[in-house]
């Protein structure tokens, strides 16, 4: 399977059923949109990320019923530096699709989706700690892999592998 | 890792009922280092909260500093009883980052140790499970069936337990003559074995009694809260990646997924030793039908060459010295690559920017999601029921703190 180059053209993508669903619930929460390896990838809009979401769990024609993982990236040092990314997958149409939310290193904060996925709750934990990340309304904010009392969060890029000595 | 201070009760005023007792991260039952706060009214848990990250390692920032195929040897140690399921999502997401076309007999073989690695892992957690509840023969009787298959992963990789046996582009090295013969006389015995275990057990009035209806969990909490893997199926989810996102050739096989509507830890219990039986069928189905032809993918700048052409080519010879000293180029881009791992859905998050080094490498680890369920399972039931609910999300503490 040669690799063929990313679809990245909101209008070639608007056949997809979650793209096109999400355009038509609220244009304005997309922000980009990339194809690419076979899988789809939405860029949403930091505001309404918890109202993308649930919409998208909510859709009787989309049912993405499951969060498989939510993480980071750090893009140092260039900007908007961080992106946060959602791994959902729709059990009945097998189905997954990858959100993405973008944000500049002075605001660093997004709404919290434990709302409508309690799973989340560990993997908000996780980015905070290892990316300094802060999710608005998790019932539980606090480091979860490394000590209290830890300086610094050791996934970004401009912390050394070997650590501050 | 929170500090030692036990949180507020939920509760206010509830300090005078109820006590918190902290169980951990040094107990025999919590399979490694998990650390619990229980918060107890008599003998009646009100809140559970799990303390992890004792044995996190910053394995993810160390995939950032080495190359993509020295990163293959990072995955065993995570998840150290299916270590080869761990090199297969990360495989076969560079894989996918390259574009790789693997041929089918790597496909096979991949199947083929990834179901033998999912009995090794089960017959552990049944081993030690058993041994939780107190039946301590059920685990001299597993270990002996493990110690077969880490024997077959010993042949085929020369280790028995980090095996790195997958790498990017098809398998380490062809397996060994008298390899399958080997498999076929351990499958051939296998289910009989499996019906020894089930005799101790699954009638077993103490057996039942101590897993019938606890560590209840419905099908929707199950989700809503991450579980996935024979965690979710004993509670009526039917999702299984093997069958519904078929990878590396799972599509050319035929075998169940047993789902339950139950829900409680001796479901899971049964939902496991079904999942053993139909693992040894796959197992014997991939004997079978085991194709012939190459175990590498035909990509020189990828693919290390053979030993023999390394020797005698003087093009093979460059391509080793590039590999080795180098590393390959990626392209750009990113892809998240999901297998069906002994506890559930195993991902692989990997970021290229087109260098021969991982720009950013996440593991969807399924222990890690399993145990946001286990204090949904243990609250309201009894002390001695959470060591019960822990053994049955069957959950390896390297794969939680990574």
């Amino acid at each position: 399977m040669p690799l063929t180059p990313a679809i990245t053209d909101l209008e070639q993508l608007k056949d997809r059923p979650a793209l096109a669903r999400l355009l038509a619930w609220n244009a304005s929460a997309v922000t980009a949109a990339r194809f690419d390896r076979n899988e789809l990838t939405i860029f949403i809009d930091r505001p309404l990320i918890r109202a993308v979401v649930a919409q998208l769990r909510d859709d009787p024609e989309l049912r993405f019923n499951f969060l498989a993982d939510i993480t980071c990236v750090d893009w140092y040092p260039s900007e908007p530096r961080f992106e946060v990314v959602y791994e959902l997958l729709s059990m009945s149409r097998k189905e997954r699709l990858r959100l993405k939310v973008r944000l500049a290193s002075e605001e660093l904060k997004l709404e919290s989706v434990t709302a409508v996925w309690p799973a989340a709750n560990y993997f908000e934990r996780e980015v905070f700690d290892l990316f300094g990340v802060q999710f608005e309304g998790h019932p539980d904010l606090r480091r979860i892999m490394m000590p209290d009392n830890w300086e610094g969060h050791p996934l970004r890029k401009d912390y050394p592998v070997e650590g501050y000595r | 890792m929170a500090d030692l201070t036990p949180p507020l009760v939920l509760e206010p005023g509830a300090q005078d009922r109820t006590m918190t007792l902290n169980m951990g991260p040094q107990h025999p039952s919590t399979h490694g280092v998990l650390r619990l706060l229980l918060e107890i009214d008599g003998e009646n848990i009100v809140r559970m909260m799990p303390d992890i990250g004792y044995l996190h390692t910053g394995i993810e920032k160390t995939f950032e500093a080495k190359f993509y195929q020295q990163c293959v040897v990072l995955t065993d140690r995570m998840d150290y009883l299916c270590p080869l399921t761990n090199n297969l999502a990360y495989c076969l997401a560079v894989e996918k980052l390259l574009g790789l076309e693997i041929p089918p007999k790597a496909q096979w073989m991949r199947v083929m140790l990834n179901e033998l690695t999912r009995i090794n892992s089960h017959l552990v957690w049944l081993g030690s499970h058993a041994l939780d509840i107190g039946a301590m023969s059920v685990f001299l009787y597993c270990f002996r069936e493990r110690e077969d298959v880490l024997r077959l992963f010993e042949m085929v990789s020369g280790q028995r337990m980090m095996t790195s046996y997958f790498r990017i582009g098809g398998l380490a090295l062809e397996p060994p003559v008298g390899f399958f013969e080997r498999v076929r006389k351990f499958v051939g015995t296998f289910s009989s074995k499996v019906d020894e275990y089930e005799s101790l057990l699954t009638h077993n009035p103490i057996w039942m009694g101590r897993l019938k209806g606890v560590g209840h969990i419905t099908a929707e909490d199950a989700l809503a809260l991450g579980a996935t893997g024979p965690t979710a199926r004993a509670s009526g989810v039917d999702w299984d990646l093997r069958r519904d996102q078929p990878y590396s050739g799972y599509e050319n096989f035929k075998f169940n997924v047993p789902v339950s509507n139950v829900g409680d830890v001796y479901a899971r219990y049964l939902i496991r030793v079904q999942e053993m039986r139909e693992s040894n069928a796959i197992t014997r189905q991939a004997l079978d039908g085991m194709p012939e032809g190459p175990i590498k993918a035909d990509a020189p700048k990828v693919v290390l060459p053979d030993r023999e052409k390394m020797k005698t080519q003087m093009e093979a010879l460059i391509y080793h010295f590039k590999i080795v000293t180098e590393g390959f180029t990626v392209p750009a881009g990113e892809v998240y690559q999901a297998v069906e791992s002994p506890r559930g859905e195993m991902g692989y998050y990997i970021v290229s920017d087109g260098t021969p080094k991982p720009y950013r490498v996440h593991m969807r680890s399924p222990s890690f999601a399993n145990l946001q369920a286990l204090p949904k399972m243990c609250e309201g039931q009894l002390i001695a029921d959470v060591v019960a609910a822990i053994g049955s999300i069957d959950i390896v503490l390297g794969d939680v703190d990574r």
